[in-house]
C-alpha cells in the first residue's frame, strides 16, 4: 500500500492503494467515478477509457502509479446533464446510445483524438476508434455525432 | 425503485423499514427526493399509494396519482438499453393526458411493480402497448378520473375531457378539476377495465412522436448508476473461480494459498461453486486468480471441426411444425428438386460489460440489485439457492450492460448472494471477461437441410425442412435453477433430456419460424402461413447441448431465417428470376408483401436475376442481396421486416463490407419512431456482426472464445453501412415487437449479396474472410 495522489476532473485525491492496482479500480471504486467501466479488463474494448494528460488511455491496463500526478478526465468530468460538453451534446442530439456501457470508450477516445487532430477527416476519425467496441452496435449514430462535433470545431 | 443508503437510513430513523414503507399504508402519499439520484432512471420522487404488487388486474398496482398531480406508473418491463423506459413514459402520459414531465416510472422491483415475467423476446411492446397491462391501466385510470370529475363537477361524463392533468368541461374549460384533487394520495380501488377505451391513435400527441430518451443526457455524462457502480455501506467484493473445463468437479481447495493476501476475507465453497471475498475488487480478482484449486475433468467435448455431422448423430426430441402429408409425392413428381444445407454456430450475447450484481443477505432478509430480465423469477431462484422463502428476497432491477437475451446476470446474482450469505455483508461481484464468455447461455447452433420441388414454370410446389439444434438449460423461470452455470455448480440440474420421436406440434403453427413464410402453414384446419406453397413439411430435431444455451436475440428465428432466405435466393437464381419478384410470387400475406415492396422501393431495386452479369473474378466485386421475414412468436406474428443490402467483396482478402442497408419495418402502431430506428439499426448491425464474424469455439475440454480477440466483433473503426429505414405505421393494428426483427434476415441478405457479387453461395455462418476466400477458391472458373 502507498499513498498516491491523483488529479481527477480537476480535483486532487489521495488514495492509499497497492501501486500496481489498475487505475480503473481506483477510479470506479475508491473515487466512485461512474464513467470508466470494467468491460474486459484486457485492454480490448475501451469501456474503461479516461483521458490522462490529453491522451485516451485504457484504465484497466494502466497501473495507478504510472498516472500519479497526471491530469485525468473521466466521462463524469467532461460535462453535466445540464451543461454537457459539445461532444456529449452531439450524442444527445443524435440519440446515440442504447445501453450506454461503451460511452467512455467512444466519447473520450474521439475527444482526445480530435483535440490533437482537429482537422481529421471522417475516415481518420473512424480509424482512431478502431478497437473501441459497442456491443449494442450504435455505431452509425455515434459516428454521426462525432463527425457533427468535429465539423463544429472546424467551423469555429 | 432504488434507494440510496442515506435515504434508507433516513427512513429507518423515522421508524420505517424500506419495504414496509413501499408497501405503504394505502391512503398516505409521501413525496420526497432521493439524495443521490442516478439520472432519470434511478431518480424517483416517490409518490405512491402502494398496493399489493401481485394483483395485475388492479389499477392501483399500475398507477398512483399524488396530491400534486404527479402520476407514478409501475411497470414490469425494464430498460435494457432498448429505450423502453421513455416509450412507457410516453404511453402513460398519453393515456392519462398528462405532460411527460409529470410522469414517474418505477420499473421491475419485486414487491413494488407488477410481475410481468421476463423483459425479452421483443415482447414488451406487445405486452404493455396493447389493450392490456400498462396501456389498459392508463385508459382505465383516465376513465375513472373522468367519472370522479363528473361527480365532483356535476357534469355528465360525456361532456368532460381529460387533458394536461385535469378533467374539464368541453364547452367551458374553466370548469375543471386536477387529477391530484380527484384522487391525490388515495387508491382507485378498481380493477383494470377491459372495456376501457384507449385514446384513439389520431389524438396522440406524445405517443407516436420521437420523444428523446430521458436517460441519454445522464448516460453520456456518466450520471447513471449502473449496478456496476452500486456502492452500499459495508459492501465488500467477491470473485468466482469457475471450473477450468466443462463438467469438471471440484476435488480440492487450498485456502492457505491466498489467506495471507491483502484484503482477504473468505473462501466460499459449496459443491462445485467456489468464490472468494475481499475488501476491494482488485484484491478479489487477484485472490481468485491465485487460489489453488484442483478439479476432476469432465468428459471430452465433441470435435468442433466435425460438430455439425456429430449433431445429426445425436438422440433427438422432434417436433413436426407442419406436414401436408404429400411432400414426398410432390417432390417425386416435381420438374426440378433443389436441396441445400445451412449451418449456424453457437453464438454468444457477449455483453460489453461483464455481468455484475450486488447482494445483501442479512439473516434471511435478502436484497439483490441486478440487471436481470425477470426480477420475480430471480427472486424465486435466489430463495431456493439461499434456502429462504421468496418473501424474504427483494430483487431490484438496476441498470446494466445491454444483454440481448440471457447473459451472465442471473448467474452472477446467485454468485453475489452466496458470497454475501457466507460473510454476512453486502457483496458486489462482477464476472471476468472469461467467466462471462465461457459460461453464458449461448445462442443455439443449427444444421438445416432443405429441399424444394419446382413445377415446369419454376414455381415452388413443395418445401421440406429438417433441422438439428442443441439446447441445455435456458431461462431460470421461477425454479429452473439448474438452467445456468451457478445453479449447476450448486448441484441443480437442467430438466432431463428425453429423446422422443417426431410428433405433430401441439403449439401454434410455426413458432420461431421453422417453416418458411412461403408455405400455407395449414395445421388443424387453419392456414396461418404467409405464402402459397401447399406442399409443406417442417421437422425440427432438438439434441442435448454440451454447453448452456438460452435465448439470444431472435432465437431460432435468426438461424431459420438465414436458411430460408438464403435458400429462397438459391431457388430464384436457379429459376433465373429476380429474387424480390420471386418472393412476391410465393407470398399471400399483405403485411409481409408490403415490407418487401417498401424495402425494394427504398433500395431502388431493379429486377434481374442473380448473380450480376460481368462481375470481375479478382479484386472488389459488388452485389446486392435481399431478405425478409415475418417473426413468428407463438400465437402471433411479432413484427415484419424486409431489407436489401449492397456489399463489396474483396476477392483477394475475402473481406466483406456492407455498404448500404435499406430496411422496411412494420411493428404495428409506432410508439417512438426515433427509438424504433435506433433499435432497428442496432439489431441489424449486431446481426451483421453475427453473420460476418461471430462463432463460439472450443477445444477438447473447454470454451476457447473467451475474450474479444477470440470472439471478435466489428469495432467503431469498422466501416458500417449507410442505413435507410422505412417505418410503416399501422394505427389500427396491435403493437408488435421491434427489438429482434432486424437481426434475423441480415445474414441471408449479406450471403445473397455475396452470391450476387461473386456467384459463390455461402451456407455457413460466419462469413469470415478465410471462409469467403476458401469458397471463392473453389469457384469454377
Ligand atoms: S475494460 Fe479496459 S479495455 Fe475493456
Ligand atoms: S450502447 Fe450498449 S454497448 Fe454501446
Amino acid at each position: 500500500m502507498s499513498a498516491i495522489t491523483l488529479k481527477v476532473n480537476g480535483r486532487a485525491h489521495t488514495v492509499d492503494v497497492d501501486p500496481a492496482t489498475p487505475l480503473l479500480f481506483v477510479l470506479s471504486d475508491d473515487l466512485e467515478q461512474r464513467g470508466p467501466k470494467f468491460g474486459c479488463g484486457l485492454g480490448q474494448c475501451g469501456a474503461c477509457t479516461v483521458i490522462a494528460n490529453g491522451r485516451a488511455i485504457r484504465s484497466c491496463t494502466t497501473t495507478v502509479q504510472t498516472v500519479a500526478g497526471a491530469e485525468i478526465t473521466t466521462l463524469d468530468g467532461l460535462g453535466t446533464p445540464e451543461k454537457p460538453h459539445p461532444l456529449q451534446q452531439a450524442f444527445i442530439d443524435e440519440q446515440a446510445a442504447q445501453c450506454g456501457f461503451c460511452l467512455s470508450g467512444v466519447i473520450l477516445t474521439a475527444k482526445a483524438f480530435l483535440d490533437q487532430n482537429p482537422k481529421a477527416t471522417e475516415r481518420e476519425i473512424r480509424q482512431a476508434l478502431a478497437g473501441v467496441l459497442c456491443r449494442c452496435f450504435t455505431h452509425t449514430r455515434m459516428l454521426r455525432a462525432i463527425n457533427t462535433y468535429a465539423q463544429q470545431g472546424r467551423n469555429a | 425503485m432504488r434507494m440510496t443508503a442515506d435515504a434508507a437510513a433516513g427512513l429507518a430513523r423515522a421508524g420505517f423499514s424500506r419495504r414496509a414503507f413501499l408497501r405503504g399504508s394505502g391512503a398516505l402519499v409521501v413525496g420526497f427526493t432521493l439524495g443521490d439520484v442516478a439520472g432519470p432512471l434511478g431518480s424517483t420522487s416517490l409518490a405512491g399509494a402502494q398496493t399489493p404488487p401481485d394483483r395485475r388486474t388492479q389499477l392501483d398496482s399500475w398507477i398512483a396519482i399524488a396530491a400534486d398531480g404527479t402520476v407514478t406508473a409501475y411497470t414490469g418491463k425494464c430498460e435494457l438499453g432498448q429505450g423502453l423506459y421513455t416509450a412507457q413514459m410516453q404511453l402513460v402520459a398519453e393515456e392519462l393526458s398528462v405532460p411527460l414531465a409529470r410522469v414517474r416510472l418505477v420499473q421491475c422491483d419485486t414487491g413494488v411493480t407488477p410481475d410481468e415475467g421476463t423483459t425479452s423476446g421483443a415482447q414488451s411492446h406487445p405486452a404493455n402497448f396493447r389493450n392490456e397491462n400498462l396501456a389498459l391501466a392508463g385508459a382505465t385510470a383516465r376513465e375513472a378520473l373522468v367519472r370522479l370529475a363528473s361527480a365532483r363537477l356535476g357534469v355528465p361524463a360525456d361532456q368532460l375531457v381529460a387533458s394536461d392533468g385535469r378533467v374539464a368541461m368541453r364547452t367551458d374549460r374553466s370548469r375543471s378539476v386536477g387529477y391530484g384533487e380527484l384522487v391525490g394520495g388515495k387508491r382507485f380501488d378498481l380493477p383494470l377495465d377491459p372495456e376501457a377505451k384507449r385514446k384513439p391513435h389520431g389524438e396522440w400527441t406524445v405517443l407516436g412522436t420521437p420523444v428523446a430518451r430521458v436517460d441519454i443526457p445522464s448516460l453520456v455524462t456518466a450520471r447513471v448508476q449502473y449496478v456496476h457502480n452500486m456502492r452500499v455501506p459495508g459492501m465488500v467484493h467477491g470473485a468466482v473461480v469457475r471450473p477450468p473445463t466443462i463438467g469438471a468437479a471440484l476435488a480440492g481447495v487450498d485456502e492457505s494459498s491466498v489467506s495471507g493476501m491483502p484484503g482477504f476475507i473468505k473462501v466460499v465453497t459449496r459443491k462445485n461453486f467456489v468464490g472468494v471475498v475481499a475488501q476491494k475488487p482488485w484484491q478479489a480478482l487477484q485472490i481468485a486468480a491465485k487460489l489453488k484449486t484442483t478439479w476432476t475433468p469432465g468428459p471430452a467435448l465433441p470435435d468442433q471441426r466435425r460438430y455439425y455431422d456429430y449433431l445429426r448423430t445425436r438422440p433427438t426430441q422432434d417436433t413436426i411444425w407442419v406436414d401436408s402429408g404429400d411432400v414426398d409425392a410432390k417432390l417425386a413428381g416435381a420438374a426440378t428438386v433443389l436441396k441445400s444445407t445451412y449451418y449456424h454456430p453457437y453464438q454468444m450475447h457477449a455483453s460489453l460489460g461483464s455481468s455484475c450484481a450486488v447482494a445483501d443477505v442479512q439473516g434471511r432478509t435478502t436484497t439483490v440489485w441486478a440487471a436481470t430480465q425477470n426480477v420475480y423469477g430471480l427472486r424465486g431462484n435466489l430463495a431456493r439457492v439461499l434456502d429462504v422463502t421468496p418473501g424474504d428476497v427483494h430483487v431490484v432491477f438496476t441498470r446494466g450492460s445491454g444483454c440481448y437475451g440471457i447473459n451472465g446476470v442471473d448467474a452472477v446474482s446467485f454468485d453475489a448472494a452466496l458470497l454475501s450469505q457466507a460473510v454476512g455483508k453486502p457483496v458486489r461481484v462482477q464476472l471476468t471477461r472469461r467467466d462471462e464468455m465461457a459460461w453464458e447461455n449461448y445462442g443455439v447452433p443449427f444444421v438445416i437441410d432443405q429441399r424444394v420441388g419446382l413445377d415446369a414454370q419454376g414455381t415452388i410446389i413443395a418445401w421440406d425442412y429438417e433441422s438439428w439444434t442443441a439446447t441445455r438449460g435456458g431461462r431460470i423461470g421461477n425454479a429452473n435453477t439448474g438452467n445456468i452455470v451457478t445453479g449447476v455448480l450448486l448441484g441443480y440440474q437442467p430438466p432431463a433430456f428425453a429423446p422422443s420421436a417426431a410428433k405433430p406440434t401441439d403449439q401454434p403453427f410455426n413458432d420461431s419460424n421453422h417453416a418458411p413464410a412461403y408455405v400455407t402453414g395449414c395445421v388443424g384446419g387453419m392456414c396461418d402461413g404467409k405464402g402459397t406453397i401447399a406442399g409443406e413439411r417442417a421437422i425440427a430435431r432438438r439434441t442435448e447441448s454440451e454447453f448452456f444455451t438460452g435465448p439470444l436475440r431472435a432465437p431460432n428465428q435468426l438461424q431459420n431465417t438465414f436458411a430460408h432466405e438464403s435458400f429462397m435466393d438459391e431457388i430464384a437464381a436457379h429459376a433465373k428470376a429476380d429474387p424480390v419478384a420471386y418472393r412476391l410470387r410465393h407470398l399471400r400475406e399483405q403485411r409481409l408483401i408490403d415490407v418487401v415492396a417498401a424495402a425494394a422501393k427504398a433500395a431502388r431495386w431493379e429486377p434481374r436475376p442473380a448473380p450480376r452479369a460481368g462481375n470481375r473474378r479478382t479484386g472488389i466485386a459488388s452485389g446486392r442481396g435481399f431478405a425478409s421475414v415475418a417473426m413468428e412468436a407463438g400465437i402471433y406474428t411479432n413484427g415484419w421486416i424486409a431489407m436489401a443490402v449492397d456489399v463489396e467483396v474483396n476477392q483477394d482478402t475475402g473481406v466483406v463490407i456492407v455498404k448500404r442497408l435499406f430496411m422496411a419495418h412494420d411493428s404495428g402502431p409506432i410508439s417512438n419512431p426515433n427509438g424504433l430506428r435506433n433499435q432497428l439499426e442496432g439489431a441489424a448491425l449486431q446481426g451483421m456482426s453475427r453473420a460476418l464474424s461471430e462463432e463460439v469455439t472450443w477445444d477438447a475440454q473447454k470454451i476457447t472464445s473467451v475474450d474479444w480477440r477470440s470472439y471478435p466483433i466489428p469495432s467503431l473503426g469498422t466501416e458500417m453501412p449507410v442505413i435507410e429505414t422505412v417505418l410503416i405505421d399501422r394505427p389500427g393494428e396491435n403493437a408488435t415487437g421491434a427489438g429482434e426483427t432486424a437481426s434475423a434476415p441480415i445474414g441471408a441478405a449479406i450471403g445473397n449479396a455475396i452470391f450476387d457479387a461473386t456467384g459463390v453461395r455461402l451456407r455457413q455462418i460466419p462469413f469470415t474472410p478465410a471462409r469467403v476466400k476458401e469458397a471463392l477458391a473453389a469457384r469454377r472458373t
